[in-house]
């Protein structure tokens, strides 16, 4: 078992593109670590550069202490699961599971042996015969994780690991890839566009944007505090609230009404306010204290709870209630808010402004 | 039904059994004839008998031009496979400009190279290389001949084969050779199945090639030998013709057979990417 260390790391591809910019990470030993971000902001290009299937321009990586950016892929001591698992489609699963032993000319007994035990460790008994064209799409990807544990590397690699599989099978694989990252122990990277896959499985989250890193940090905290407007925007299955706002004495100003702050920043300061719609609550009574007035314009149904949509002088923001307090269209409601959830960002560069309690 | 439309349909099954008779006959031949006590060039229902066959097994060249045949063929089949399959992986895989200006151009000569225009080249160069009346000759100027036709349809085969299983095989340590063995090979065996039996037919049917390069009578090949079965008199000999003709069809219809119950001859890789 092994940390990751990258320091400086770009990777520049022939037509001047730089897939990654200049990043510095630690990855923990035995972490299990997310690179979360849009297409084409250099995530899987990391992957990649980590795997040796991409070569550094820049900077260094190291596995287990060991430099390894010049280093073969084969020779890093890295296992990859592939986004389509690239099981070889002529072997079978029992052959698949042990290549990577095969290809270290392992003797054949010790093969079959680790191809039973490993098959066991992921549920996939009695299949070692089948070829990977018979097996469900969840199967196959047990079969390609299999294959990446038998290679018994210090560091695995997974490359979009759940978006070959349909919903409801899709939360099933999560809930046992976590387990078995748990249970393994073992230094994980994943690479992921999806906000809601990053912040269930992860220990820590790498927001990243145009190969350069936005953000680092637990689930939690890239859900509570993003550090910069693009994360704010990214994280959070309902988008985050960004009004324009501008600073006062009693709180910041926006959409019509205040909402309490506790930054200390100058009164006047152009700001950009970011409230999680989850965060927000909804009253229909009299307005006490700071809060926004607006209508109902619009309510979707989330299941246990509904998104509405409220005009608040002109601008709509987003607000989460429970599935029986659900208020009808066009009614006048109030919004409030604590005041240690509301986010000032700079308006210009985006960044979040450092939040101090008002002495 | 309008009567205008009978006629129509009428002459469109005329014309399809035109058509047929027409491809039929021959086929028909070469199934009565070899068994035919007196066999022409008409067909007829055979007057059943062996004594062709006989005849044919008894000639002084007959089995050996097969024999020839199969040396040549299965020579060439393999080393257009094996250079073709080193070639398309190469160009499949690797960034050079101008890769596919050179395959549309490989493929443009190689009518030219075993073609009638480059007969005489040819045969002053493998003169100089001493290999006139050499069955490895022979093979070495259709090989070449096939290759780039060989090359240029194996290298969609190859590139069907998605770069994530090599890069699998890589991550787990496979060296580049390894990867074609295991992986980038096997899946794309459809393909080497596929050109190793056009590469054998072709060179099965060549003539012009072993006509020109061969000069002894047992080194020949069947298909020169067949210009040859003729009696005494000059006349063709319909003993033993015949049934040649039928030995001679018959490994090209075998490995049309072996290969589209194995394959099926689909002109794709057959893989999801």
């Amino acid at each position: 078992m092994a940390g990751i260390d990258i320091e400086g790391l770009a990777t520049v591809y022939p037509n001047g593109v730089r897939a990654v910019d200049g990043l510095d990470l630690h990855v923990a030993d035995g972490e299990f670590f997310a690179l979360l971000g849009p297409s084409g902001c250099g995530k899987t290009t990391l992957l990649r550069t980590i795997a040796g299937l991409e070569s550094a321009s820049e900077g260094t990586v190291r596995i287990d202490s060991v430099d390894v950016t010049r280093t073969e892929p084969g020779k890093r001591g890295v296992a990859m699961v592939f986004q389509d698992y690239a099981l070889f489609p002529h072997m079978n699963v029992a052959e698949n599971i042990t290549y990577p032993l095969k290809v270290r000319r392992v003797a054949a007994a010790t093969r079959a042996e680790t191809a039973e035990r490993t098959a066991g460790e992921l549920s996939l008994n009695g299949l070692l015969e089948r070829r990977p064209g018979q097996l469900s799409g969840g199967q196959q990807q047990r079969v390609a994780l299999a294959r990446a544990i038998a290679s018994q590397g210090k560091v695995l690699l997974l490359d979009e690991p759940l978006s070959n599989l349909d919903a409801r099978l899709r939360l099933e694989a999560r809930t046992f890839l976590k387990k078995l990252q748990r249970d393994l122990g073992i230094t994980t990277v994943f690479v992921t566009h999806d906000q809601a896959e990053a912040l269930a499985l992860a220990d820590r989250i790498a927001v990243m944007e145009s190969g350069k890193l936005r953000q680092l940090g637990t689930p939690r905290e890239v859900f509570a505090r993003p550090v910069n407007t693009f994360v704010a925007n990214f994280i959070g299955s309902t988008p985050m609230n960004l009004l324009p706002g501008v600073v006062s004495s009693s709180g910041v100003s926006a959409a019509g009404g205040t909402l309490p702050a506790a930054a200390s920043i100058p009164s006047g300061a152009e700001v950009t306010v970011g409230i999680r719609p989850e965060y927000l609550t909804l009253s229909t009574g009299d307005a006490i204290g700071p809060g926004l007035r607006g209508t109902v314009v619009v309510a979707e149904n989330l299941g246990v709870q509904s998104l509405v949509s409220v005009d608040c002088d002109g601008t709509l923001i987003g607000v989460t209630v429970p599935e029986e307090q659900e208020p009808s269209v066009g009614k006048p409601v109030f919004l409030t808010a604590p005041p240690d959830r509301v986010l000032l960002y700079d308006r210009e560069s985006g960044e979040l402004l450092a939040r101090q309690p008002v002495a | 039904m309008t009567p205008a439309y009978v006629v129509r349909r009428i002459g469109f099954y005329v014309l399809i059994c035109a058509i047929t008779v027409f491809f039929a006959v021959p086929m028909l031949w070469i199934a009565s004839a070899p068994f035919d006590k007196n066999p022409g060039l008409g067909v007829h229902w055979p007057d059943w008998t062996f004594e062709n066959v006989r005849k044919t097994l008894d000639h002084p060249y007959a089995l050996h031009s097969m024999v020839n045949s199969l040396i040549i063929c299965i020579t060439t089949a393999l080393a257009v496979t094996a250079f073709a399959a080193l070639a398309s992986y190469a160009l499949s895989r690797v960034r050079i400009p101008g890769r596919d200006a050179l395959l549309y151009g490989l493929l443009l000569l190689s009518s030219v190279v075993t073609g009638t225009a480059a007969m005489v080249p040819i045969f002053v160069m493998i003169y100089q290389l001493g290999l006139i009346d050499s069955r490895f000759g022979v093979a070495l100027v259709m090989t070449g001949g096939l290759l780039p036709a060989a090359i240029f349809i194996l290298k969609d085969f190859v590139d069907a084969v998605p770069k994530s299983y090599e890069e699998s095989a890589r991550v787990f340590g496979a060296s580049t050779l390894q990867i074609l063995r295991d992986v980038v090979l096997p899946v794309a065996r459809p393909g080497l199945a596929t050109i190793m039996v056009w590469a054998f037919v072709n060179s099965w049917g060549n003539f012009l090639v072993p006509f020109l390069l061969i000069r002894s009578i047992d080194l020949q090949p069947g298909a020169v030998l067949m210009q040859t079965l003729t009696d005494e008199g000059g006349s063709v000999n319909l003993q033993v013709l015949p049934v040649f003709s039928l030995l001679f069809s018959i490994p090209v219809v075998v490995l049309y057979l072996l290969v589209n119950s194995r394959y099926g001859f689909r002109f794709h890789g057959g893989i999801k990417s």
